[in-house]
């Protein structure tokens, strides 16, 4: 589904991630966690091509990514990010339904897919007309979300898709979330900093540090057999998190 | 003498070059603009003209007659319009053109056709004769100009220092010598006499004059100066109305610095062949106006503010018998005709300003170091003063409408440009991420994503353009260009408030409705998305 193969990448003489390798496979949901600035979300932007490695390749569904086909490749990946990325001058409607109109979709099969994920992602008609502005910050991750779905992709990328809220909201979104990924039974790639949300959606963790992938496997792998002190030290710092997580 | 052209003018055609250089690039798009402007073609080099120029029926002739910024000039202009008319010839007459460099060039180069000069102005101004160049020479050097000559008309304009009769009996001054022996004295001149050869350098040179305080100044302003005590001595024309409206003494030029300055009417020597009856016509005013009779029509136009239209055809009816219909426009007609030249200038050269600013300001966005190079460059643009970017655009699109439009144009740039680029460049980055990100390509992420984004702020620039460019449109008229600006000059040269106001109040409210319209315009372009944000 997705490779990175002795991917890296620097700026100048600074090295931000790498070189490392790391095979996705189909469905099911990778998370990649460790902390800030260990390289997770610069792996995210690799995969899309909005960051180009200085060494390796990334191969998706079999073929390397190449500078010409990325407009066409990234219509193949749902892109979340923290805050949304909607923009202000669109209606949730015309945000979520644009690359849906940019490819001369047929209205009736654009309404249809809409009205399915707002279903789907408990998103509520009425908001449809809303903008962004006028949004609250848990309904604009759900249009981020249906817009990122809107062309059914294979591949589902999400950058702390769940960090800018606040904690009623972020659990009640969480459930969504992963009724959603288990609905859709899409590859899902999901980054964050926080143990408890990692837990509670992975099949497989991938921790990282300084840029480089430390152990990967189930949460209970990395807590039974860690393959370093950093494993550890890192899982202890965040078991205080763990517990009242909705995993627990 | 009598040229009172701004210093600025005459000091700016004589670096033309560099932004000549800068200027060249927007002609083009000017020119194509403008539909049917009358072009000086570089064939029509003065010294190559076509020897036979193909018989034209007095019908089909249209002459323009070009004048000067100060009444006197206007009047012989309108006199000789006036005159031409009266043979069958059409003639129009571009008044207030400016000063000497402007109609001479204009002249030379086919913009006009006619216009009155004095020969001193010419001889030392125009062809840089000095006091050695005999008649012989004038007449060799305006033959290679492809330029003909009347015969004096009849009064002599010199040049002359003024003071008030009150201020000279006391210091007991009566010849310019005399001022040497007055060094506190303060002295206003207009900045042509300022700077010409002819004028206040060497004047001062052979008289030895010690006054430290001189400045120049707008004629029309100097006579004020004397009447609020704020001056002692200025530079007066010896057919000024004023001389005796203000109670002047004329103080003797005892070494007889200043040169002759008959009046004559200049014209294009191919006139003798394209329209025979003008130039007969022309020739008709030879020695005809005295220099009583030129202060008497002076005083009409300025101390009993007449129009020069009315006072040239009261002349003509009294001196010729020629009666011409002269027709005075209403009020209300010349703001009409004012306003639509005036929404012309500003309209168009905006108009033009956006198609080309907008793309600039996408490109300057995208790419860092042209965007520097564009900004630099516009940037430059806006510093070079207003008068003397319209005076630039004169040799290359001779007067009127293009030159003007040209320079509005080249005003209207910056702020669009700048505003398009701060635009652009202010998004958040994560915004044009999500745009790539959902396979949205470039040229679909500008028109989908970025320049919705980005439209108050170009909104703002353009309206930040179309204020400035209704403002500096004024000043077109310093060039035959037309609109607000025309009332204005006539109203400083006749020291009427209500004609300044006849320009600047309808200039403001143009100003005023441009920045409403824009407001209202912001309703219907900037998305609601975006109008949200501001209201939170």
């Amino acid at each position: 589904m997705l490779e990175l193969k002795g991917v890296a990448k620097a700026y100048g003489s600074q090295r931000v991630l790498g070189p490392l390798s790391l095979e996705i496979a189909a469905a099911g949901t990778t998370v990649l966690i460790g902390p800030s600035g260990c390289g997770k979300s610069t792996l995210l932007r690799l995969v899309l091509g909005l960051v180009t490695p200085s060494d390796g390749e990334v191969v998706f569904e079999g073929r390397p990514l190449a500078l010409t086909e990325l407009p066409a490749t990234r219509r193949k990946m749902g892109y979340v990010i923290q805050d949304g990325g909607l923009f202000p001058h669109l209606s949730a409607r015309d945000n979520a339904t644009l690359m849906a109109r940019h490819l001369d979709w047929a209205p009736a099969r654009t309404e249809a897919r809409l009205a399915e994920l707002c279903e789907l992602t408990h998103f509520p008609d009425d908001g449809l007309d809303r903008y962004p502005l006028q949004l609250s910050g848990g309904q604009r991750q759900r249009v981020s979300l249906i817009r990122a779905l809107m062309l059914d992709p294979d591949l589902l990328l999400l950058d702390e898709p769940l960090s800018a809220l606040d904690p009623m909201i972020r659990s009640g979104l969480q459930k969504d979330l992963r009724a959603v990924f288990t609905a859709l039974d899409k590859t899902v790639v999901l980054v964050t900093h926080d143990l408890a949300e990692a837990a509670y959606f992975a099949d497989h963790l991938v921790l990282m540090q300084q840029g480089r992938i430390v152990q990967q496997g189930t949460l209970e792998e990395l807590e039974h057999s860690p393959a370093s002190e950093f494993v550890t030290d890192y899982l202890d710092a965040q078991r205080g998190a763990l517990r009242p997580s909705p995993a627990s | 003498m009598s040229d009172r052209a701004h210093a600025v003018i005459v000091g700016v055609v004589r670096c033309r070059v560099a932004p000549a250089l800068l200027a060249t690039a927007v002609v083009a798009a000017v020119s194509l603009a403008v539909p049917g402007r009358v072009t000086a073609t570089p064939e029509q080099s003065p010294a190559t003209h076509d020897p036979s120029p193909p018989p034209a029926s007095a019908a089909t002739v249209s002459l323009a007659v070009g004048s000067k910024k100060f009444t006197e000039s206007v009047i012989l202009g309108e006199i000789v319009t006036q005159l031409i008319r009266s043979t069958g010839v059409e003639a129009t007459h571009r008044d207030q053109l400016g000063g000497t460099r402007v109609l001479w060039n204009s002249l030379v180069g086919g913009e006009i056709d006619v216009y009155p000069e004095y020969t001193g102005t010419l001889r030392h101004e125009i062809l840089g004769l000095g006091s050695a160049g005999d008649d012989d020479a004038v007449a060799a050097r305006l033959a290679a100009a492809g330029v003909s000559m009347t015969a004096p008309l009849g009064f002599n304009n010199t040049y002359a220092l003024g003071m008030t009769e009150s201020k000279a009996r006391e210091l007991g001054v009566e010849t310019i010598t005399d001022l040497q022996r007055h060094p506190r004295l303060r002295f206003g001149f207009t900045s042509e006499f300022m700077d010409r050869a002819d004028g206040w350098p060497g004047l001062r040179r052979r008289y030895s004059l010690p006054q430290p305080s001189v400045r120049g100044l707008d004629h029309d302003l100097a006579y004020r100066g004397l009447a609020s005590d704020g001056l002692d001595v200025i530079d007066l024309y010896s057919t000024d109305a004023e001389i005796r409206y203000h109670r002047l003494r004329v103080l003797a030029d005892d070494l007889r610095y200043f040169p002759d300055y008959h009046a004559v009417v200049l014209y294009r020597s191919d006139l003798a062949t394209r329209a025979p009856a003008a130039v007969a016509a022309i020739s008709r005013l030879e020695g005809l106006i005295g220099e009583q009779r030129m202060i008497a029509l002076n005083a009409a136009a300025k101390l009993e503010r007449q129009p020069e239209v009315a006072v040239a055809a009261s002349f003509l009816a009294e001196r010729l018998g020629i009666h011409t219909t002269a027709e005075v426009e209403t009020r209300r007609q010349r703001i009409a005709r004012r306003t639509l030249e005036h929404l012309g200038l500003v309209a168009l050269s905006l108009a033009a300003a956006i198609v080309v600013a907008i793309p600039l300001g996408i490109v300057a966005a995208r790419r860092a170091r042209i965007g520097q190079l564009v900004l630099g460059l516009v940037g430059i643009v806006q510093t070079i003063p207003s008068l003397a970017l319209l005076v630039f655009m004169i040799p290359l699109l001779g007067i009127g409408a293009p030159p003007a439009l040209a320079a509005l144009f080249l005003y209207s740039l910056l702020p669009i440009v700048r505003n398009t680029y701060t635009g652009l460049h202010d998004i958040r980055p994560e915004l044009l991420e999500s745009a790539d990100a959902m396979g949205l390509p470039r040229r679909a992420r500008l028109r989908i994503v970025e320049l919705p984004l980005a439209t108050r702020s170009i909104l703002a620039g353009i309206k930040t353009s179309a204020v400035i460019n209704i403002g500096t449109a004024t000043l077109g008229a310093l060039i035959g260009a037309g609109g607000y600006g025309q009332p204005i000059l006539t109203g400083i040269r006749l020291d009427d408030i209500g004609l300044i106001l006849e320009g600047a109040v309808p200039a403001a409210l143009l100003a005023l409705a441009a920045q409403g319209l824009f407001d209202l315009g912001e309703r219907l372009v900037v998305p609601r998305g975006l109008r949200l944000a501001a209201s939170e």
